[in-house]
């Protein structure tokens, strides 16, 4: 089984790495499309800024091949990975995304959290179950994910979260649609929650 | 709802986990690794490795340490110690730590913290700051606490948040190894005065010390002799938390 984690300079994907490999996930750190092909599973990696992100990811010519490999495989985004899956984010003014599950990507207002919140939403939260999903298999409502993010997805269908974290909105953490799966949480950096997901995930290979 | 963090602190010195007592007396611990794994299982939510050396010894950072660590959890931890440039970032960041403290080198030079943020996100960037009361006020010391900057800690935690800081972590010196508690009124100050998370440090002694510094507003707190030498159980600490109403991660 491998994966293969999409490299355009998202700068730390060790740790996705390392945790996928635990898992017996043969891992390529890559930004050749032929890897995509031979790969059982894609991972979108990434943190910094969504304007510079989906810029560096267009100048590796890997979008057509990611939405090429879809129709037989999944694709997992991680944090700004996930965020990327929508269609537009206002990061640093607006920036088209992947637009793979419909909805956008905007910033925590401080005046519209619940006194006393900071940004960014930095820290372990509980995950609540919007859907059932096999990513979720096993798994509790309340589970804490590491989350660390400024910018949170609103997608367009409420039915694409499968489960959200309560940050005053309802942010949420892991969003599926078909082939598509988002974390907006770091899996790799969840403990036990962590790693059950991901080897749900291997399970759904 | 969002957890408050407990965080374990490791003092690393010529690759052995140490604690000094107000910077003094410096005894030999255990391996970095070992101590990581344990904290990791017991239910820590995050860990710190300070490399103590190397701010006035000029010892570099101990990337072997960062990557042998990144190896073995899967919880988030931050490096710090020496670290004073965008390439010192790169280096930790890439062996697998997720944040990156930076103390003296960003009193000396402010900048550093909006180039790191810039470059690698603002999560990644935790301004350090070492704190001791004068007065009515507190001042930023450098060097270990040995040398008072005149910098006021309110002022230049809300400057490092400005230039792109992702997080502060607050240590005191007037209490750190002394565990009697928290400076509660500097983290309250500081809670209130900030966007971004405070970590509470220096002064853990009892549990409750916890509890009231998260209930001030502290969004994490930080120790490390309680935990090393076993004088409180990460997993009771968070069970009277919860008691006491405090949301932890059980």
């Amino acid at each position: 089984m491998k994966a293969a984690i999409i490299d355009y300079g998202a700068g730390n994907l060790k740790n996705v790495k390392t945790a996928l490999e635990e898992l017996g996930i043969e891992c390529v750190i890559t930004d050749k499309k032929e890897d995509l092909e031979t790969a059982d599973l894609m991972v979108l990696p990434g943190v910094g800024a969504f304007g510079q992100a989906m810029q560096n990811l267009k100048k590796t010519g890997l979008i057509g091949p990611i939405r090429e490999n879809l129709k037989n495989k999944p694709l997992l985004g991680i944090c700004l990975g996930m965020q990327m899956l929508f269609d537009k984010s206002y990061e640093l003014g607006e920036t088209e995304g992947l637009g793979l599950i419909p909805g956008e990507v905007v910033p925590f207002i401080k005046e519209e959290l619940r006194e006393g919140s900071k940004i960014p939403h930095m820290g372990w939260n509980q995950m609540h179950i919007n859907k059932d999903h096999p990513i979720i298999k096993d798994l509790n409502d309340g589970d804490y994910v590491y989350f660390v993010h400024s910018y949170y997805a609103r997608p367009k269908d409420f039915d694409d979260v499968v489960t959200w974290a309560d940050y005053t909105k309802k942010v949420p953490a892991i969003v599926a649609k078909g082939n598509v799966i988002g974390c907006q949480f770091h899996p790799e950096k969840s403990a036990q929650v962590g790693r059950k997901i991901l080897e749900n995930l291997k399970e759904m290979l | 709802m969002l957890a408050k963090r407990i965080i374990a602190c490791l003092d690393v010195d010529h690759g052995r986990v140490v604690k000094g007592q107000k910077f003094k007396n410096i005894v030999d611990v255990e391996d970095p690794v070992k101590l990581a794994r344990r904290y990791t299982n017991e239910g820590i939510d995050e860990l710190v490795f300070y490399d103590i050396t190397a701010s006035y010894e000029d010892r570099g950072i101990f990337l072997d340490i960062v990557e042998d660590v990144a190896e073995a959890i899967r919880i988030p931890f931050t490096i710090g110690g020496g670290v004073s440039s965008v390439e010192d970032f790169r280096a930790v960041l890439n062996r697998g730590a997720d944040k990156v403290s930076v103390n003296s080198a960003a009193v000396k030079r402010p900048e550093l913290i909006r180039e790191a943020s810039e470059r690698f996100g603002n999560q990644c960037v935790v301004l350090s700051i070492d704190a001791k009361r004068n007065g009515d006020h507190w001042d930023v010391y450098i060097k270990g606490g040995r040398e008072n900057t005149g910098l006021d800690v309110i002022e230049w935690a809300k400057k490092g948040e400005a230039l792109g800081a992702g997080e502060i972590c607050i240590n005191s010196i007037d209490t750190d190894g002394v565990k009697n508690g928290f400076d509660l009124e500097l983290n309250k100050r500081l809670a209130e005065e900030l966007t971004i998370p405070v970590i509470a440090s220096g002064g853990a002694g009892k549990p409750e010390h916890f509890r009231d510094v998260l209930k001030v507003g502290a969004d994490a707190a930080l120790a490390a002799s309680v935990f090393h030498y076993d004088t409180i159980k990460v997993k009771d600490l968070k069970k009277e938390l919860k008691e006491a109403g405090i949301e932890v991660r059980l």
